[in-house]
């Protein structure tokens, strides 16, 4: 029980918060997007059969168009006669309905979702149009269900911790060796100003193609390993603490980053540079969350099953007796630096893809944050132990009571307090967990 | 007259382990009571028990008779009682002086008098009669003088009763008899004295009377005089053990390490020597002679100045200790915890460090293979454990011991340099580790025995070299009529 504890004590934890946050959050759902419009369409087609005569009423946001062609969808394909496809304001139904009555249409009934049903033309259809008869308005029928725990809110979660959940890998990776990277923020800033800039200048501002995107993100991600490396290089043959070592570099890369950017945002992108932060191939899964859940997989494969993983506990473990064990601990540490450097890049590219730009000030406190979700997720910040997918529950720890204040009208003041001490606590969980493990010991090392 | 201090049917458990099963204990002012046994017979708790560090399921402490009870290590200390821990316990940036007063400085208003502690601790050290500059950051002072301070320690505190948890485990040998002069003048000064040690030859230089344990029990309580070596070690172990060094001669073969006009600094001064395939090579000398350091360099743990290591009649360049692992030389580590083991980690992920490259396909660990090989050496050095997932450090120091061994054996390096192999380590598993040196002789490795215990260079060595302030000064080739003598007069200079 305890090893199970201190082993998915944090998993727990997420899936308390998740539950937690499902309760409180449990309210009255009206079906909205293309499933909703689903739904609309086999409400009507059960009130009124196929041979129904229906005016489709919605807003033109992005949902309702998704609800809308949906609903006309499966409508028209069980034959259902559209009389008119409304997509706009009030007025813009009420002119519709008008145009139906001047030209003496008939209609068996208005489709909308609860939006629009509650629009006071289509409530008093009957009264201010009385050429129509009686005209039901059908809506989607309303569930229960809670807020958090919807599709769009679960995704909102994951696509919000992304950059910081892969800057959270590398970060791990640094400080199970016993080190801490603090340049990782900044790193998102010159990585994203690198890669827009180079569009803009060399691949051809908005004319650029995919393959000279493609080469600038690859440009900016290799630029910040190179960074990684010169810190780890500072670490490893200059023995200067990290902590120095990736604070310099913290000023040193954010000051850079505004250098070249004239300290301005850079937005001269093609449209399609859009495809890594705001697009969703997969199931609907953005892409974004695709390229993290890769690279956790990626991450956790090396550490668990490569000896790069084996060497890199080692050396938070007890560095010199990795030494002395023939390891190559100087290679591995600059590996490591560069790695962390390098999935920092990686975050900045994701960044400036969702945003459309780069800018010099991206990626502020990041590392925090970053740091944050290694320690929450058990991550002992004196090295040698540690789990990547740790980090990734860390992370999504942090993103979920994040998503939650914010679902229940926690202020944003107030979120920050809640941070520190959910970051206090984790701390304290672990120190606690050193104790149990501290009392369990004697047993076995009784005499010296 | 009650004694100064007697347990009674001390009991402590641990999850799964009774680690002491009713032991008494009696100590008289004035008396050394050596206390012995194997590792994981109970000597470390009885002596937590007695420090306050861990309080007893059962039983009772009486100190001139009256009962006391001890929940925390200060009750004990303000008794009485002071404990001198292998480690020890001292602030390693702190002066000499600030450590003895640590924790009870005398302070007027919260201001330190330190004309005050300077003249205590003067007086203290004249009474101990050592030279300590008390003045000097512990850090800087030796291992003598570090324990010499928390003896001062303990004297400061006008302690009645003084443990010592094996004081002589790093030290030289004039070191460890000064400390002896040093335990005879406070047993005239009445202060009980418990003594823990693996070293027999001390008990019977110091003791007045011993203590054994075995499994948590008091086996015998005797005056030293009515004891024998081998009825102790008959007593400790539990079964007669048929050697103390299993010694056996194999044919010597080839040179296989040459080493030629190796240097350090003031360490390690133009060291030369050879060890022979199927060769045991005893290094020994004072501590601080440069033994160590020596290794260290063949190892490429640290930059060598000058000097050619040649393997099989081949110059290997040697810069690191991955060259000379892949050279195939091995250096056991005197000191397990900090340098042969990375402790919080399990005992597979130790035993496969240096042989991963072995395990692995394209960086791929595999865990099979892996798995097969530590549990052919588990097997075969009969490490005791619950599992191979079970952090090293759990395991008692004999066991720790053998896991180091394990991981270089499946390396199967040709050279062996062991720095104080048995250090720590109870008379069993010593004699199991002399038996794989014999083993490994046997099968035509070069072995680099570093010792201080002279009896063991003497009982396994074919050679024995001695050093002193970084040369090599001497070299015994008839180690049959070599004596303890012969060395020390070697090792002096």
């Amino acid at each position: 029980m305890r090893r199970f504890l201190s082993d998915y004590g944090m998993a727990l934890v997420l899936l308390l918060l998740g539950i937690y946050y499902s309760v409180v959050t449990f309210a009255l759902q009206d079906p909205s997007g293309a499933s909703g419009g689903e739904q609309l369409a086999r409400e009507v087609l059960a009130r009124l059969g196929p041979s129904a005569r229906v005016l489709l009423v919605t807003r033109d946001t992005r949902e309702d168009i998704a609800f809308a062609d949906a609903a006309r969808k499966h409508l028209e394909a069980a034959g259902v006669q559209l009389v008119g496809d409304v997509r706009g304001r009030p007025y813009d139904a009420r002119a519709e309905l008008e145009r139906l009555v001047a030209a003496g249409g008939k209609l068996d009934a208005i489709a909308a979702n609860q939006v629009t049903g509650s629009w006071a033309v289509l409530r008093h259809v009957s009264t201010r149009f009385p050429q129509l008869g009686e005209v039901p308005v059908v809506t989607p029928p309303r569930y229960w269900w809670p807020n958090f725990l919807k599709a769009d809110n679960l995704r909102n979660i994951a696509d919000q911790i992304v950059i910081i959940a892969i800057l959270a890998a590398g970060m791990t990776f640094v400080v199970i060796t016993g080190g801490i990277d603090l340049s990782v923020g900044s790193l998102i800033a010159l990585s994203a100003v690198t890669a827009t800039l180079l569009i803009r200048d060399v691949a051809g501002a908005e004319a650029a193609t995919t393959g000279g995107m493609i080469g600038a993100c690859l440009a900016a991600v290799a630029l910040c390993g190179l960074c990684g490396l010169f810190s780890g290089a500072m670490v490893t043959f200059f023995q200067v603490p990290a902590f120095i070592v990736t604070l310099a570099m913290m000023l040193v890369a954010r000051g850079l980053a505004s250098e070249v950017s004239n300290g301005a945002s850079i937005y001269q992108v093609p449209a399609s540079f859009l495809w890594l932060g705001g697009g969703a191939d997969l199931f609907s899964v953005p892409n974004g969350v695709v390229l993290m859940i890769v690279l956790y997989i990626a991450a956790d494969v090396v550490m668990t099953r490569m000896t790069l993983g084996r060497y890199i506990y080692a050396i938070g473990g007890n560095a010199e007796a990795a030494r002395l064990s023939g390891v190559p601990v100087r290679r591995v540490l600059l590996l490591v630096y560069a790695l962390s450097g390098g999935l920092a890049g990686v975050g900045g590219v994701v960044m400036a893809s969702r945003l459309r730009s780069g800018a010099p000030t991206y990626g502020l406190m990041y590392e925090l944050y970053a740091i944050a979700a290694v320690v929450v997720g058990g991550t002992s910040l004196s090295g040698g132990e540690g789990k990547i997918f740790g980090t990734l529950i860390g992370a999504f720890i942090i993103a979920v009571i994040k998503n939650g204040m914010n679902l229940t009208g926690v202020t944003p003041f107030r979120q920050e307090v809640v941070f520190g001490v959910v970051l206090l606590g984790a701390v304290l969980l672990d120190r606690l967990k050193g104790r149990l493990r501290l009392r369990a010991k004697p047993q076995a090392s009784k005499s010296s | 007259m009650p004694p100064l201090l007697s347990m009674r049917g001390i009991v402590k458990s641990f999850p799964g382990v009774r680690a002491l099963r009713g032991v008494d204990l009696d100590l008289d002012g004035g008396e050394v009571l050596a206390l012995v046994g194997e590792n994981g017979a109970g000597k470390s708790t009885l002596i937590k028990v007695l420090a306050g560090a861990q309080p007893p399921d059962a039983g009772s402490i009486h100190l001139h008779g009256q009962a006391v009870r001890f929940t925390r290590p200060l009750e004990s200390r303000q008794a009485g009682i002071a404990v001198i821990y292998q480690e020890f316990n001292l602030v390693p940036s702190l002066t000499a002086i600030e450590n003895i007063f640590l924790g009870q400085e005398p302070a007027h208003a919260g201001f330190v008098r330190r004309s005050k502690e300077q003249q205590r601790a003067n007086e203290l050290f004249t009474r101990l009669g050592v030279a300590v500059d008390p003045e000097a950051p512990c850090r800087e002072l030796t291992v003598a003088q570090q324990q010499l301070v928390e003896i001062a320690r303990a004297l400061a505190f006008d302690a009645r009763i003084v443990v010592m948890d094996e004081p002589s485990a790093t030290l030289t040998p004039q070191e460890v008899e000064r400390l002896f002069s040093i335990i005879r003048d406070l047993r005239t000064r009445g202060i009980g004295i418990i003594y823990v040690s693996h070293r027999l030859e001390e008990i019977f230089a110091i003791a007045d009377r011993v203590l054994v344990l075995r499994d948590g029990e008091a086996v015998a309580w005797r005056p030293i005089g009515e004891v024998t070596r081998e009825e102790l070690i008959r007593l400790m172990v539990g079964r007669r053990l048929e050697e103390e060094f299993p010694k056996r001669q194999v044919p010597i073969g080839p040179p296989l390490l040459v080493v030629r006009g190796l240097r350090c600094g003031p360490k390690v001064r133009d060291v030369s020597f050879v060890i022979r395939r199927g060769e045991v090579v005893g290094l020994t000398g004072l501590v601080g002679a440069g033994r160590t350091e020596t290794a260290r360099l063949i190892f490429g743990a640290d930059c060598k100045e000058a000097g050619i290591v040649e393997l099989d009649g081949r110059t290997v360049d040697i810069r690191s200790p991955r060259d000379a692992i892949r050279a195939g030389i091995a250096l056991l580590t005197e000191d397990r915890k900090a340098q042969g083991l990375v402790l919080a980690q399990s005992v597979r992920d130790n035993f496969a460090l240096p042989n991963l490259e072995r395990f692995s396909f394209l960086g791929f660990v595999r865990r099979r293979a892996e798995r097969q090989a530590l549990a052919r050496h588990i097997e075969g050095l009969r490490i005791r454990l619950a599992s191979p997932e079970q952090p090293v450090g759990h395991l008692s120091g004999g066991n720790q011991q053998k896991v180091v061994l394990a991981k270089w054996l499946e390396r199967h390096c040709e050279v062996l340099l062991f720095d104080e192999p048995t250090r720590g380590i109870d008379v069993g598993a010593k004699v199991e580790i002399y038996r794989l040196i014999n083993d490994l002789a046997a099968a035509g490795k070069a072995i680099l025995l570093i010792s201080s215990e002279l009896p063991e260079v003497l009982g396994m060595s074919d050679r024995i070299l001695v050093m002193h302030e970084g040369r090599l000064t001497g070299e015994l080739t008839d180690v049959s009529r070599a004596t303890q003598e012969d060395i020390l007069r070697l090792a002096v200079g």
